[in-house]
């Protein structure tokens, strides 16, 4: 199978710095080719990463409270940055303290987000997604 | 004694330096006035004779030159992000001693391909994409490309997956496959273009430049004048397996058209809550100020730092200065007339080190997280650089050598700047950086004891 590539890191003044990590070894584990920036990442700076390696999706982080602010207008930028269609996810702790998720999930869709993942949701769970989105199959052995 | 020359041909002057190589010490140096029209090898033979004069005549043993004669090695780059490859491919052409006449990013258009064959570059260089990244962008420049005259060779280092079919596309032109300037996202890999680069300018610009009249009086041309600098410069912190080098560095070529700057260090973050944006930039970085000069981009100096602190560090009130600023960017071969235009020249140069290093350096922006604050650092941080060599007649040749060159490092109303928090200065009196990094090539060993001890050291 070809690899398909995302590009993923923490979004806005995020510094959470551990998530990432373990997201960016379950997601290559899972046979996804990664480009991760880390933490404090701009949208603009996903946008360029995608560009350049020509992604397949761009996972969004956000565990700080802010991530409603921070992605605002991210769809409207992958759009005229010729990202067209391309796949966005967002997960983490994305919107200050306990809040329905239905509502949260409503709001990030709105915002043009494929889809949206409420808090503690496990790697796999997002790994399944990107599976059945993205139109592949898992890996025989899920080491590389 | 076995005497190696060592020359620099240059726009308007030759410089010939001599060394022995088996005493390990300088033997002279000269320079001759040259004009494009004049064959080059005159100008040579004009250098030798002064030089000779000095030196009593020298049974040179070899000859190697640099060359930044007929506007230096000009280069178009096009890239696909401005941030990322774009910038890579300046890097990688700077770095390998070009002037870097435009730079190019996303898809080219007709006009700009007008551009690009109006400016008539030595050599264009061709990326976009990590690999197996975007294919898009670097396949439609070189189709775009393809559909105009060859004029030059092409340097194909993007994204691995369609460099042959990029090579096809421009089946017409010369063509030179490389690495990727950046295989993975935001992973510089400039060395291979720069070497390719490099190979090219020995084996055709030259050539196609008329210098190969010269070429008979010498062993060769080996390379663009700001990559021998540069290579001297990377002897000169790394040293070599019998002899240290003096550790990492910082160097000012401040000249009357451009102003260059030099850093051969790591950059890294030195405090542990900061976080590294954009492009992790190159251990052995070269950028030109092209609106900084002493003479020819004299104004550029005044717009980026302000009449007002021209005149506050020449103490030559503002009408006054201008006055005298207007007079010298028509006047670019004048030096310093008496006092007051020393002072005036002392201002400007002292100004134009301050812009160039700034511009080169680093910047670290606090961020205020609620937990605290955290730092966001852009390019190198130089901080902890602590020899800063420079060149330039109007460092050298004044008694405020050291006073100038300390307008490179930090002061307290710039905080966000990484430039060098205290450093000592290396002063080049004898115009030789250039020649050492010819020597190097062959002598490492030789040339690095010469600019130990040539370089004199100054502080403040
Ligand atoms: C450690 C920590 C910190 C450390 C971070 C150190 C570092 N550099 O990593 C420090 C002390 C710096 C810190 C600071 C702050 N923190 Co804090 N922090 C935590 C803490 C205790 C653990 C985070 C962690 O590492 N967890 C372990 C990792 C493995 O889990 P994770 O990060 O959640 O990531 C997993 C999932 O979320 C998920 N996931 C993540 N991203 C995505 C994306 C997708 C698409 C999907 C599907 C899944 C997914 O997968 C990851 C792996 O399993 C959490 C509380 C908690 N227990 O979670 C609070 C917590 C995240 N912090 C919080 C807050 C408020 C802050 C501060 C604003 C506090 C303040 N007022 O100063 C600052 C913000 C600083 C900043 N600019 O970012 C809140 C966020 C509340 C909210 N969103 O409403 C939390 C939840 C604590 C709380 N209950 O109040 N924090």
């Amino acid at each position: 199978m070809e690899k398909k590539t995302l590009v993923m890191g923490v979004i806005g003044a995020d510094v959470h710095a551990v998530g990432n990590k373990i997201l960016y070894h379950a997601f290559t584990g899972a046979g996804f080719n990664c480009v991760n920036l880390g933490v404090m990442v701009s949208q603009e700076e996903y946008i360029n990463a995608a560009i350049e390696s020509n992604a397949d999706a761009i996972v969004v982080s956000s565990l700080y409270g802010h991530g409603e602010l921070d992605c605002r207008g991210m769809r409207e930028k992958c759009n005229e940055a010729g990202l067209e269609g391309i796949l966005l996810y967002v997960g983490g702790n994305i919107v200050v303290g306990k809040q329905v998720f239905d509502e949260v999930e409503k709001r990030f869709k709105a915002m043009g987000f494929d889809r949206v993942f409420g808090p503690g949701t496990p790697p796999e769970t997002t790994i399944e997604a990107l599976y059945e989105d993205l139109n592949v199959q898992p890996p025989e052995e899920c080491e590389e | 004694m076995k005497p190696v020359l060592l020359i620099d041909f240059g726009s308007t002057y030759t410089k010939v330096t001599a060394v022995d190589v088996e005493q390990e010490a300088l033997l002279g140096t000269a320079s001759s006035y040259t004009t494009v029209q004049t064959d080059i090898g005159e100008g040579l033979q004009n250098a030798l004779t002064i030089l000779e004069q000095k030196t009593g005549k020298l049974d040179f043993a070899e000859r190697y030159a640099c060359s930044s004669a007929a506007g230096g090695l000009r280069m178009i780059t096009s890239g696909l992000v401005p941030e990322l490859t774009a910038e890579a491919a300046r890097q990688a052409s700077l770095g390998a001693g070009a002037k870097v006449i435009r730079v190019y990013s996303y898809e080219l258009t007709k006009k700009d391909i007008a551009e690009i064959i109006e400016n008539r570059p030595d050599m264009i260089l061709l990326v976009g994409g990590t690999d197996g990244g975007n294919s898009k962008c670097i396949l439609s420049n070189a189709k775009k490309l393809s559909q105009a005259e060859p004029i030059c060779p092409v340097v194909i280092a993007g994204n691995r997956n369609c460099a042959d079919e990029c090579e096809e596309l421009l089946e017409n032109w010369e063509t030179h496959v490389c690495e990727n300037v950046m295989p993975k996202f935001n992973e510089l890999n400039i060395e291979p273009a720069q070497r390719e680069i490099r190979q090219i300018f020995l084996n055709r610009i030259i050539q196609a430049k008329g210098l190969s009249k010269a070429s008979e009086l010498i062993s060769g041309i080996l390379m663009p004048t700001p990559a021998a600098m540069m290579a001297a410069m990377q002897l000169l912190a790394e040293g070599t397996e019998s002899e240290s080098g003096i550790g990492e560095l910082a160097a000012i070529d401040l000249g009357g058209a451009t102003t260059d700057v030099y850093s051969i260090a790591d950059g890294r973050p030195v405090q542990a809550n900061t976080i590294v944006k954009g492009l992790m930039e190159p251990y052995a970085k070269r950028t030109v100020e092209g609106d900084i000069g002493m003479r020819y981009s004299i104004w550029g100096i005044v717009e980026a730092a302000g009449i007002e602190r021209v005149s506050s560090l020449s103490g030559i009130n503002a009408g006054r200065a201008e006055e005298m600023i207007r007079f010298l960017s028509e006047h670019t071969e004048q030096l310093p007339k008496d006092e007051e235009w020393e002072r005036l020249d002392f201002a400007l140069a002292s100004l134009a080190v301050e812009t160039a290093m700034t511009r080169h350096a680093g910047t670290l922006e606090p961020v205020y997280t609620p937990m605290g604050l955290a730092y966001s650092q852009t390019g190198k941080d130089l901080t902890g650089v602590r020899n800063i060599v420079v060149t330039g007649g109007a460092i050298i040749h004044t008694r405020r050598t050291g006073e100038i060159a300390a307008h490179s490092l930090q002061n307290p109303n710039q905080l966000g700047s990484l430039r060098p928090a205290r450093a000592e200065f290396l002063v080049d009196r004898n115009y030789i950086l250039a020649a050492m990094g010819l020597l190097g090539e062959y002598y490492p060993d030789t040339a690095l004891k010469i600019m130990k001890k040539e370089l004199v050291r100054t502080t403040r």
